[in-house]
């Protein structure tokens, strides 16, 4: 009697079932698809700093960046003594590579690693020193013939000075070119954790523990592309040649890694003048469980550490990206919640107008011995049955909106250092900012900088699945809840009476 | 037996008390056809309600049989309703969307009888009507006449003791009223049913053994 009963209603009153069941289905879609979207877009949170991070790794430890002492300049300082360059036809050529960590970061002292590790919960640890190399190389004239040239001044009707010669132009001009790349020293053994956990070989070989003291380098794959160095080549750091002996890519789609170039980390200490030195500490914790009281655990033990999870980590990737995640986790999830508010608010109106219209109805059944149970299960079963309606439309509609999404697979992706620039092929592309490697989870911004480009997918979970039924269940229950409330309360007297 | 005792019933209305019942005595033996006449207000309906198990009286006792109408709580008075009253409104409040069948099906669901019983018993109780070849249709394709007799069917499926009609003819014509009348004296004296009907028509009270008349909420016999 139950489902003939309720078959026979929602059959005879389409008109509110459908409104109800299209309320509940576009609020149910707009909450699969934007809950999707902000899923797709912590994958893509993932994805950008996996490749700065690398994969595994649960905690960092850094120092927050200090101001340069009065007098410090904060970037690299490159001095060249009189005899300096080589001197050719009026012109001096000179060309000086320097290695040093980057304006604002921040080192600490590699013993912490050890304390690190020494802590219970620790799986693996491993340190980093973030630099840059900056290579300032130019072409100045030979300024002997101008300092002859200006010792005396012309008498009255003599000839003056012959004009300056030489330099780039060869009339006394300088040419400058300054280059930068970003340099992570790590230990060649500790691989398992850190940075290099996130790359896959594209040439060559990877650092190994043998590399250790070793002027050997790997090269970013996009880097080494750019800069045309392959395999075998050599590379100046810091005025040390390095000969390079693999490339690596990011194992995220189109995402670069952390560095340009990596070096064994006690080479980069000495070369850099950061003996004893490193900027970062990426940890990994012996179990998920644990990561809160392990990081409890590394604060104490070095109390001018900043010391970061995850999720702090997800707060430090800024631009386009965060922007979509506050969007998504603000704006869409406020949406979504007032349509679902309006959708539950229509399906709570329209089954109590329901029941009112159904005094009759209800009085009747109460009047030939319907309990309140029985009256109250039929209205909530047509309320829920109504929502499961609602719900495989809005479940249908939803799988076609993140397919949609998915179809479209805008991009998100960008550079530290680098303002945001939205639009690319399609008007689709987002570039967007990461926090690069080795100045930890909100901690000082490294110097090192890394670009990523992620395309956005919206997986269809079984969160976002169990999220459509469960809202269609609620809404059907919260509104049958409050029909079935308004039945409760018909006193079959009255109902009878009202209608009389 | 109906028992009611000193049967008051005042009703709040707007700020005014309205007294529907005031001090209602009297008995009405198991079986007895039983008429109520009396001007609109004056306490027909509420009678029936005190009678049916639908409301309870403000002062006073209400009994039917050993059961106190009166005192007991809404569920086993709905127990009460659905076993052994059964109900003929002047509306027939028949549910729309169900079919006559369905519709008579309804009075059996609270006694938990099984679907084939419940079909079987719906089925014989329409045929008892003269509605044997209508339980397929919905009450909107039905005359007053037929959904007053779909109403008597669903009132006795159940084999209750006492079936209370309010105005059963009121909105049919002088011969679907003559056809009714006849179906429920059948009935009754079949059954050997309480039957207790208000009415307006003095041409159905005349059929009663006894006819009671109330007026501003005060029974007398006639």
């Amino acid at each position: 009697m139950f489902f003939t009963y309720l078959r026979r209603e929602l059959a005879g009153r389409r008109r509110q079932t459908a409104i109800i069941a299209i309320g509940m289905a576009l609020a149910i879609a707009l909450v699969m698809i934007v809950n999707s979207v902000s899923t797709g877009v912590r994958d893509a949170q993932a994805a950008v700093l996996e490749s700065v991070y690398g994969v595994g790794t649960d905690l960092t430890v850094s120092q927050s960046p200090t101001p340069p002492a009065e007098g410090e300049a904060g970037g690299p300082r490159f001095e060249f003594g009189a005899d300096a360059g080589t001197t050719t036809d009026g012109s001096t050529e000179i060309s000086q590579s320097r290695l040093s960590a980057g304006p604002g970061s921040t080192t600490f002292d590699e013993a912490d690693l050890a304390s690190v590790q020494g802590l219970d919960g620790v799986a693996a640890a491993s340190a980093t020193l973030s630099l840059t190399n900056t290579t300032f190389d130019g072409e100045l004239p030979d300024f002997q013939q101008s300092t002859q040239g200006t010792d005396q001044m012309p008498a009255d009707g003599e000839q003056p000075a012959a004009p300056p010669q030489g330099g780039f132009d060869g009339a006394g001009g300088s040419a400058f070119d300054v280059d930068s790349f970003t340099v992570l020293g790590l230990d060649p053994a500790s691989a398992a954790v850190g940075p290099l956990s996130a790359v896959e070989l594209a040439d060559g070989r990877g650092l190994e523990a043998s590399d250790t003291g070793e002027a050997v380098a790997v090269l970013d794959a996009g880097y080494a592309t750019t800069a045309e160095l392959a395999v075998g080549d050599t590379i100046d750091v810091g005025g040390t040649e390095f000969e390079i002996v693999g490339t690596v890519s990011s194992t995220s789609a189109d995402a670069a890694t952390a560095a340009n170039v990596y070096l064994p980390l006690d080479l980069a200490q000495s070369i850099s003048g950061e003996e004893g030195m490193i900027s970062s500490i990426s940890v990994q914790a012996e179990s998920a469980d644990g990561i809160d009281a392990l990081q409890a655990e590394i604060e104490e033990a070095l109390p001018d550490a900043t010391v970061s999870t995850q999720s702090d980590l997800a707060a430090s990737v800024s631009g386009s990206l965060a922007s979509a995640s506050s969007l998504i986790s603000n704006l869409g999830l406020w949406v979504s919640l007032a349509v679902l508010v309006a959708a539950f608010l229509i399906a709570i109106l329209f089954t109590i107008q329901g029941v009112t219209r159904r005094t009759r109805e209800f009085g009747t059944l109460k009047a030939i011995g319907w309990s309140n149970g029985r009256v109250v299960g039929q209205v909530a079963g047509e309320s829920l049955v109504q929502g499961l309606i609602g719900g495989a439309v809005g479940l249908v509609l939803g799988l076609v909106g993140i397919w949609a999404v998915n179809l479209i697979a805008p991009t998100i992706g960008g550079s530290s250092g680098s303002d945001v620039v939205a639009g690319g092929p399609g008007g689709r592309e987002m570039v967007m900012q990461a926090g690069g490697p080795g100045g930890g989870f909100g901690g000082a911004m490294p110097s090192a900088a890394s670009s990523a480009e992620v395309v956005l997918q919206a997986p269809v979970t079984v969160s976002v699945i169990a999220i459509a039924i469960g809202l269609a269940i609620a809404g059907g229950l919260v509104a049958g809840a409050f029909g079935g409330w308004r039945a409760a309360r018909l006193r079959p007297a009255e109902a009878l009476r009202s209608v009389a | 037996m109906y028992t009611l005792e000193h049967v008051s019933k005042t009703y709040a209305q707007s700020k005014r008390r309205i007294t529907a019942l005031q001090d209602v005595s009297l008995t009405i033996p198991k079986g007895q056809l039983v008429a109520i006449q009396g001007p609109t207000g004056g306490g027909k309906s509420t009678l029936l309600q005190m009678l049916g198990a639908l409301d309870r009286p403000s002062i006073g006792r209400v009994a039917l049989g050993e059961a106190e109408l009166s005192h007991l709580p809404d569920r086993r008075l709905a127990g009460i309703r659905a076993k052994e009253i059964g109900f003929v409104f002047q509306g027939f409040n028949l549910i729309p969307t169900l079919t006559a069948l369905e519709n008579v099906e309804t009075a059996l669901e609270p006694l938990g009888v099984s679907a084939d019983e419940r079909r079987r018993r719906a089925t014989e109780a329409l045929g008892s009507v003269g509605l044997g070849d209508r339980g397929g249709h919905v009450p909107s394709e039905l005359s007053g006449g037929q959904q007053q007799r779909v109403a008597i069917a669903r009132a006795l499926v159940k084999e209750p003791d006492v079936l209370l009609a309010d105005e059963p003819t009121g909105n049919l014509d002088e011969q679907t009223r003559d056809d009714i009348m006849d179906l429920l004296e059948g009935l009754w004296r079949d059954r050997g049913l309480t039957l207790i009907v208000v009415t307006h028509d003095s041409a159905v009270a005349k059929r009663a053994e006894r006819r009671l008349h109330i007026r501003d909420g005060a029974v007398t016999e006639r």
